[in-house]
C-alpha cells in the first residue's frame, strides 16, 4: 500500500505551496506504467487529507494513456502492460507516455 | 498519531542504534513537519464542483506557479487554480538524491537488497558477511515491520547494523535510510547492504539512493514473479535466483524465470546461487567486487527515479 505514503507526500506537497488556504480542488495525472493505482490513491486521500485545509477537496484523476514507439517499425502504439512489445515483435521501443505521477494542479477557495 | 495528517501512529517507524537499543520513536513522514493551522474550519459557502476540471488536464499551465488564473472559470468563482506539476514522489526523490551525495561522498558503495518475505536475503547477507570477512568493510540497515530478529542474526557476525521498523510501513524509504545512515555512521570506503521490507511490489518506487538493487527470488516461489511483479524486475540492477539446491524439488525454470525478467529489463544480470549450501556464491561476490565504490566509479552512478527506468 505505498499509495498510502505517496498520497501523505501529495498532501504535503500541497500545503508546502497553499499555506492554509483552503484546497477545493486536487488535479492529478497518473500513468498505468507508474506503479501507482489511481483507486487506491482516491482511498487514501479521503484519510490522509482529514483535518487538513484539503479536507473535501474535489480529487481528479487524470488516467493517461501509456504510449510508446517502435524504432524497428516506428509504429506508436498503446502500451496493455509493462511489457514494452511492440506488435510487431520487436522489444526496442521508446516509452512515450504512461509514467506520470504528477499533481497537476490545486485550486483554492 | 500525528493528529493532522493521519501519518504514522503508535506502531510508527524506529531506528536502533548499533547495539540494538530503540531509541526514535517518530515517524519517519512525521519528523518535524509542519501543518499550517491559520484557517477556519466553517465553510459557510456551498462547495459546489459542479464545473468541468477537463480543460485543465494535459497541458500545463504557461503561468508561474502561484499565480492566479484570471479569467478561467475557477476565479471567475472566487477560486484560484495554482499549476504544480510536480512528481508526487518528489520528496523522496529529493532526500534519496542526498544520500546518494552523502555515499559518495564516502566512496561507500550501497546495495538495496529486496525480495518477497522469506526467499532469504538476511541468510544470503550472513554468509557474505563470512565469506568476505576481511575482504569487505561490510554494514547493514535492516528494515522489517516489526522485531529486530533480523539485525540479531547480523549482530553475530560482528559487524555493525542497524535495525529499522517501519511499524505500518511497507517499504523503507529515503527518509528512514538518511535517519539510520546518521545511526550507522558507515566508515569511508565501505560496503553498505540495506535489506528492504520483504515485499516485491512497493520498495520497487522508492529510491533510497543506493548505488545498486539487487532483488533475490527463491526458487520455492514461482518461475512468473517477474510477470506478476513487474516493477520490482524494471527497478533491478541484479537478479538473484536463491535456493538453488531445492531445484530437484520444485517446479521452477530457471530459463523462462530470466527470459521473463530480461523482457522486462534487458541488461539485468542474473545469478543462480543458494546461500544456504554456498553454492553459487562465488558469482554473487565477484559482482559485488566489480561494482566499484563511488569513489571509483566518479560520475558512473546516475539517479535513478522510483521504478520509473527501462
Amino acid at each position: 500500500m505505498h499509495e498510502l505514503s505517496i498520497t501523505q507526500s501529495l498532501v504535503e506537497a500541497v500545503l508546502d505551496r497553499t499555506g492554509g488556504r483552503s484546497v477545493t480542488g486536487v488535479n492529478l495525472r497518473i500513468g498505468p506504467l507508474s506503479g501507482v493505482l489511481p483507486d487506491a490513491v482516491r482511498f487514501c486521500f479521503e484519510v490522509v487529507s482529514a483535518d487538513t485545509p484539503l479536507a473535501g477537496a474535489t480529487l481528479t484523476i487524470d488516467e493517461s494513456e501509456g504510449r510508446a514507439r517502435c524504432r524497428s517499425c516506428r509504429d506508436e502504439f498503446v502500451l496493455e502492460d509493462m511489457f514494452l512489445l511492440c506488435p510487431c515483435g520487436s522489444a526496442d521501443v521508446e516509452v512515450v507516455s504512461g509514467r506520470e505521477l504528477l499533481v497537476t494542479s490545486v485550486e483554492v477557495a | 498519531m500525528c493528529a493532522t495528517c493521519g501519518c504514522g501512529d503508535d506502531a510508527g517507524t524506529r531506528v536502533s542504534d548499533l547495539d540494538g537499543t530503540v531509541h526514535d520513536i517518530l515517524p519517519a513522514a512525521a519528523a518535524p513537519h509542519e501543518h499550517p493551522h491559520d484557517h477556519e474550519h466553517e465553510h459557510e459557502h456551498p462547495h459546489d464542483h459542479g464545473h468541468p476540471h477537463d480543460d485543465e488536464h494535459g497541458h500545463p499551465r504557461p503561468q508561474s506557479p502561484g499565480t492566479a488564473d484570471a479569467g478561467h472559470s475557477p476565479a471567475a468563482q472566487g477560486r484560484t487554480l495554482i499549476s504544480l506539476e510536480e512528481n508526487l514522489l518528489a520528496k523522496n526523490d529529493l532526500l534519496a538524491a542526498r544520500n546518494r551525495g552523502w555515499l559518495e561522498g564516502r566512496g561507500i558503495q550501497a546495495f538495496n537488497v529486496m525480495s518477497s518475505p522469506g526467499a532469504g536475503k538476511t541468510t544470503l547477507l550472513v554468509r557474505t558477511i563470512r565469506e568476505l570477512a576481511g575482504a569487505l568493510d561490510i554494514g547493514v540497515i535492516e528494515g522489517d515491520q516489526e522485531t529486530s530478529l533480523d539485525a540479531d542474526r547480523i549482530r553475530s557476525t560482528g559487524r555493525p547494523v542497524i535495525q529499522i521498523n517501519t511499524g505500518a510501513g511497507c517499504h523503507l524509504d529515503a527518509g528512514m535510510l538518511q535517519r539510520a545512515l546518521g545511526a550507522l555512521d558507515p566508515v569511508p570506503g565501505s560496503t553498505l547492504f540495506i535489506e528492504n521490507v520483504g515485499n516485491l511490489v512497493c520498495p520497487a518506487l522508492f529510491d533510497l539512493g543506493e548505488s545498486a538493487r539487487v532483488v533475490v527470488i527463491s526458487v520455492t516461489e514461482g518461475d512468473d514473479k517477474p510477470q506478476k511483479y513487474p516493477h520490482m524486475f524494471l527497478a533491478a540492477d541484479l537478479v538473484i535466483i536463491n535456493k538453488a539446491d531445492l531445484l530437484p524439488y520444485v517446479e521452477f525454470d530457471v530459463e523462462r524465470c530470466v527470459r521473463q525478467a530480461r523482457l522486462l529489463n534487458p541488461g539485468v544480470d542474473v545469478l543462480t546461487l543458494s546461500a544456504t549450501t554456498g553454492d553459487g556464491m562465488d558469482g554473487w561476490l565477484e559482482w559485488i567486487r566489480k561494482n566499484p565504490h563511488p569513489a571509483a566509479a566518479a560520475a558512473g552512478s546516475a539517479p535513478r527515479s522510483g521504478g520509473l527506468r527501462v
